[in-house]
């Protein structure tokens, strides 16, 4: 277990990306999404690209890296291509081979499609490749916290949030120490008939669902103990602040939009 | 079964940010029938050693040899199965991998998984029992109903319960009452006496690792710091304090006595009934009665 990548694990580092303020990144992340659905010319997909790039570039994240956090993607986005490049029956036939037919508007479709997809992932897997997953939770509450106002209950949700996120690592290396046990005694999780295999998790999941709960019973305590109470009048250990930085990204990313409300139709 | 480890590395997370060195370079061997400490600070790499002794982990770099199984980063055994029946491993908190809706099931489990016959297992079940002191009528209860100390029984239990040729014991002692200590660590000594066992212990207690070990292993962020008898190990105390462990209360006791008495007792790994009356005899002068 220790050996395999956790998508978008949070990678170190101090770079422009790394130091922007968490909302920053998930406000101009959401916008990003609807953006690139609005792509439609090869300029404007030009446009998109060279942002996702950039921003890859900025964050120092090494390439190799960002790429394995995308390796599960590969097949969808490979599919998606092929699916259009097959079905699609627009524009020129280009090619035809007994049933297969490929036209200029398949190729065209395929690979708009499937860079819609690539940039979705990549500026996606930025975020948590370059901010803690606390930063995060923080940034949502704050971003939700307009929600207050009609009782939907923010702080919660960001405890809820965080407090899972917090104990992911945690319950991986405790199906690891666990699996290992279990492994030592005999149990075989990875040949034999799938029947087996399937038997073979419950001595993994049984003491895994008693440890998670006696850990959850715990942590209540210790949390009472300490006097927490949650939402009014509980100050931050870190605030988040809008640096003149980040005003520079916005400035940069509406840019992004006007080009590609320009580019769009072109090309 | 000897065990031998050649050369051996091991890198978590090899070519990625978070790539970690916990072994680094490793060499010793250790030969069938002896009682070995590994010894170091929590970190030194000695959890991750005794995964290459069931092959949880192979070496990325050099060999280790269980009996005949050879593992190395390219080789693994064709019959895993078969080295981990003959290594029992009890890990830390082994009270963590009970499962089972009653006890004795759940003792049964190991021996079932390597193909032991039903009848076999019930004999092995009534022998161990009274061993690591349980009593019979717990046989049909729930794991989970135990008390801690109980529960690290059951699960030693269904260690032994396997009969394995080399037992690894992970700190089995941590967090149970000193008497529950002692008898846990006794009936493993009597038991690495009575089946001739390969025993290899991790600890932090130098008392432990004085006392029963024949052998120690000192392992310092990954590297093996020291090796030898415990009477060569322990009384070379500048080494061991120039990587924060201490010397056996023994070791202590007869350095000051030394000092106090100007008479050297020199160490041989006597117990304190022994050792009493050596010092009766060098004070004294005569021999106790």
């Amino acid at each position: 277990m220790n050996n395999t990548l956790i998508i978008g694990q949070y990678v170190p580092g101090n770079s422009v990306v790394h130091r922007l303020d968490p909302r920053t990144k998930i406000t101009i992340i959401f916008f990003f999404v609807i953006i690139v659905f609005f792509a439609n010319s090869f300029w404007s997909y030009a446009v998109l690209t060279l942002f996702g790039l950039l921003s890859m570039f900025a964050s120092k994240v090494p390439i190799r890296f960002v790429m394995k956090g995308l390796m599960p993607i590969w097949f969808l986005i490979v599919f998606t291509f092929l699916l259009h490049l097959f079905i699609n029956k627009d524009g020129i036939l280009l090619l035809e081979w007994s049933f297969i037919k490929i036209y200029t508007g398949g190729v065209i479709q395929g690979i708009a499609i499937s860079m819609r997809f690539f940039l979705l992932i990549l500026i996606t897997s930025l975020l948590t490749l370059t901010t803690t997953p606390i930063a995060i939770t923080d940034a949502v509450e704050q971003i939700l916290h307009p929600l207050k106002k009609i009782k939907f209950p923010v702080h919660e949700l960001a405890l809820m949030m965080s407090i899972s996120l917090r104990f992911i690592p945690t319950l991986l290396q405790e199906t690891d120490k666990i699996s290992k046990a279990q492994a030592s005694r005999g149990v075989d999780f990875r040949t034999g008939p799938v029947k087996e295999r399937l038997k073979a998790v419950i001595p993994l999941l049984v003491p895994l669902f008693v440890s998670a709960f006696k850990r959850a019973e715990e942590l209540a305590m210790a949390m009472e103990a300490r006097g927490y109470q949650g939402g009014e009048g509980r100050t931050k250990l870190r605030e988040l602040k809008i640096s003149k930085l980040d005003i520079w990204i916005y400035i940069l990313f509406i840019c992004v939009i006007i080009g590609l409300f320009l580019t769009r139709n072109y090309g | 079964m000897d065990i031998t480890f050649k050369d051996v590395s091991y890198i978590y997370q090899k070519n990625t940010p978070f790539a970690h060195q916990a072994l680094d370079d490793i060499s010793f061997s250790i030969p069938s029938g002896s009682f070995v400490a590994i010894i170091g600070h929590t970190g030194s790499g000695k959890s991750t050693l005794i995964q290459h002794l069931n092959g949880l982990a192979a070496p990325t770099e050099g060999e280790v040899m269980i009996g005949d199984f050879r593992i190395t980063n390219k080789e693994k055994p064709k019959d895993m199965k078969k080295l981990r029946s003959q290594v029992g491993v009890v890990f830390q908190y082994p009270e963590h991998q009970l499962f089972e809706e009653t006890i004795a099931k759940d003792i049964a489990f190991g021996p079932q998984n390597f193909g032991v016959a039903d009848r076999e297992i019930e004999k092995r079940i009534q022998e161990i029992i009274p061993m690591v002191g349980l009593s019979e009528d717990l046989l049909e209860r729930s794991p989970f109903d135990l008390s801690g100390g109980q529960m690290r029984r059951v699960a030693i239990a269904g260690v032994l319960a396997v009969k394995p040729r080399i037992l690894v014991l992970d700190e089995p002692t941590a967090g149970l009452d000193p008497r529950g200590q002692k008898e846990i660590m006794d009936m493993f000594y009597h038991l690495h006496q009575k089946e001739n066992m390969t025993t290899v212990l991790v600890t932090h207690s130098m008392e432990d690792a004085v006392k029963y070990a024949d052998h120690i292993i000192i392992l310092n962020k990954g590297k093996k710091y020291m090796e030898g008898r415990p009477e060569e190990v322990f009384t070379q105390v500048e080494a061991l304090n120039k990587v924060q462990l201490d010397t056996p209360e023994m070791i202590q006791f007869l350095d000051k006595f030394a000092r106090k008495f100007k008479r050297e007792i020199p160490f041989q790994k006597q117990t304190s009934d022994q050792l009493a009356k050596e010092i009766q005899q060098v004070l004294r002068g005569v021999e106790s009665p």
